[in-house]
């Protein structure tokens, strides 16, 4: 497809995104809508380390933890003390004002989204220079860590969680109101990728996965270019978190902010399942994963998880490239791999070039 | 004509193995040099050496008058001192487009560089570089789809991307057909003569090593065994010996 047919076909799925919530029929299911963003969210930021510069990082939902309950936290201490919070929160008092809502949440994810960053950036510069498994290995060491540090620090809620201020009425549902920023955020991260993607960043870690002795050898900034990675997929992943916390109401440390085996596998699982590496393949792996996920729950009940792990198998086995992988592999002149006889080039000019 | 680049009594030893053993020789500005030598001779180690892959046991090596020994494999790139592998090592999932945008310059990746899009200019080089070693048909397409011979090729123009002032060449002729090989031999030249382009070339194959380097290296048991012109090194009976195993 060409480039002004490429662009049209972005701008009409953004709109018809944006209409889903006047449909009628789709308005009580707004809140899967909006877990659906989360989860091609959790794709496409996990696919920065793990598909594009290969490095497969099962702690990025540090990054998702840390940015909920930094949210939740410059949300609380904005307009509360923390004991009158606690005693608060078992009920639904803490009513706050939209303008106090809005201004928590927009300073409490921008904060997160900083302090992932710093993490990332810290975290990054010591443990990036491991290569293949023993990142792997290191990164999950991370997020259990993270999870049992938020489980004993009582400013946090410690093991009993913490509870977000409730949307307030006058900014609407529940419903389109998360849709919507999940929508925009999810959109602007696409972008943002898809940008960073096609100039020298996105080249350099395709480098970094295809053979990082040769980017060394070539003078390529490696580190660098990994800590920025593991930064801007933070960054997302933070913003995402602070907006999900306030989406469930209820923190629990280990099972919604470092949820590792349920969140943590699945952005993993969703960006191999569509194609790793690929810049739609985050998007509809996940989509495939949270529809199949819904069905199987709704129709296998009690087998789902069964069901699920099956489905992996077979699309492990079968189709280990994902479907935007397979795709290329069987029709790559589609993908632009092509040989260009006809175009030879008159005359290269030599001269001048040092 | 001054040395840009120069090895001192370098020694290497792997264990009890002695690969290199206090080799020295130097390589004058803007000269084609050769290094060959028997299989296992330690003509892949003193290139590792000279280029940081692995720290040296004693002696200096000298770029343009700048000790590398203690510097790290990236930092000597940017010197503008490159090499390019005996196995070809290309980016085998991006196409060659793509391999050679990556392969420019990184003296100065400021985080403007890193996140900007590639100039025209950059994408021009590029193309120009493939067509220069016969490639720029296959341009769309993946590294790893290219033959053995095309990815050598390909490892080549991107050495030159990189715009280095001294390259280090393991085996550029190794599993490349015989008619493309005088084509190759034709742009070494023409790299070295055009671009001035200073290059320091292990090959096996006599006829190529002959044909280009102004002056050669033999090394054999890790040793530095003789040097001279290619008519000096033909004709020396040390050299016919390593290679016949009299050594």
């Amino acid at each position: 497809m060409n480039g002004p047919g490429k662009m049209a076909l972005y701008v009409a799925l953004v709109i018809a995104a944006f209409l889903i919530p006047l449909v009628p029929v789709l308005q009580p299911y707004l809140i899967q809508f909006a877990f659906l963003w989360v989860m091609i969210l959790f794709a496409m930021t996990w696919d920065v380390l793990g598909g594009q510069m290969g490095y497969n990082s099962f702690g990025n939902i540090v990054f998702f933890g840390v940015g909920m309950y930094a949210t939740a936290v410059v949300q609380r201490d904005l307009y509360f003390t923390v004991e009158e919070y606690a005693n608060v929160a078992g009920g639904d008092q803490a009513v706050l004002t939209p303008v106090e809502y809005l201004t928590g949440l927009g300073l409490g994810m921008g904060s997160g989204a900083l302090l992932a960053v710093v993490i990332a950036a810290v975290l990054g510069s010591g443990i990036l220079g491991l290569r293949g498994h023993y990142f792997a290995i290191c990164t999950l060491g991370l997020g259990i860590a993270a999870g049992e540090l938020a489980s004993g620090w009582d400013y946090i809620g410690a093991g009993s969680g913490l509870v977000t201020p409730l949307l307030p009425d006058a900014l609407g549902e529940r419903g389109p109101f998360f849709y919507y920023l999940f929508l925009v955020l999810a959109v602007i991260a696409f972008a943002v990728l898809k940008r960073l993607y096609a100039g020298q960043f996105g080249l350099a870690i395709n480098a970094i996965r295809d053979d990082e002795d040769k980017a060394d050898a070539l003078g390529l900034h490696a580190t660098r270019y990994k800590t920025v990675a593991w930064c801007v997929s933070g960054f997302f992943l933070a913003l995402t978190g602070g907006a999900f916390g306030n989406l469930v109401i209820f923190i629990d440390p280990t099972d919604v902010a470092f949820a590792g085996p349920t969140f943590g596998v699945w952005m993993v699982l969703m960006a191999i399942l569509g194609g790793k590496g690929t810049l739609w393949g985050p998007v509809i792996g996940a989509t495939v994963f949270h529809i199949t996920q819904e069905i199987f729950w709704t129709y296998l009940f009690g087998w789902q998880r069964v069901a699920l792990g099956l489905m992996i198998v077979v699309v492990v086995v079968f189709f280990p490239l994902g479907i935007v992988g397979w795709l290329r592999e069987r029709w790559p002149q589609r993908f632009g791999e092509v040989v260009d006889e006809g175009a030879r080039r008159v005359q290269v000019s030599l001269d001048g070039e040092r | 004509m001054s040395a840009i680049l120069e090895v001192e009594n370098v020694t290497k030893t792997f264990g009890g193995v002695i690969a290199n053993n206090s080799i020295s020789l130097s390589v004058p500005k803007g000269s084609i040099i050769g290094l060959i030598g028997p299989n296992g001779s330690g003509k892949t180690t003193l290139f590792n050496s000279i280029v940081g892959h692995h720290p040296i046991d004693s002696g200096a090596v000298r770029f343009q008058g700048t000790e590398l020994s203690r510097l790290r494999t990236p930092q000597i790139a940017r010197l503008g001192l490159l090499r390019t592998y005996q196995q070809t090592r290309i980016f085998g999932k991006m196409n060659c487009v793509q391999n050679m945008q990556i392969s420019l310059p990184h003296v100065d990746d400021s985080f403007a560089t890193m996140l900007r899009k590639f100039p025209p200019e950059i994408t021009e080089r590029a193309e120009s570089l493939l067509e220069f070693v016969g490639l720029y048909a296959k341009r769309q397409l993946r590294a790893e789809d290219l033959s053995f011979g095309q990815q050598k090729l390909l490892e080549f123009a991107m050495a030159l991307m990189n715009e280095p002032i001294t390259l280090l060449l393991d085996e550029p002729t190794a599993g490349i057909n015989p008619t493309l090989i005088n084509g190759l031999i034709d742009r070494l030249k023409r790299a070295n003569a055009e671009f001035g382009i200073t290059l320091f070339v292990i090959e096996h194959n006599m006829r190529v090593i002959m044909n280009l380097a102004q002056h050669i290296y033999c090394l054999a048991h890790g040793e530095l065994l003789a040097d001279g012109t290619p008519d000096e090194i033909q004709n020396d009976r040390r050299v016919i010996d390593a290679y016949l195993g009299a050594h």
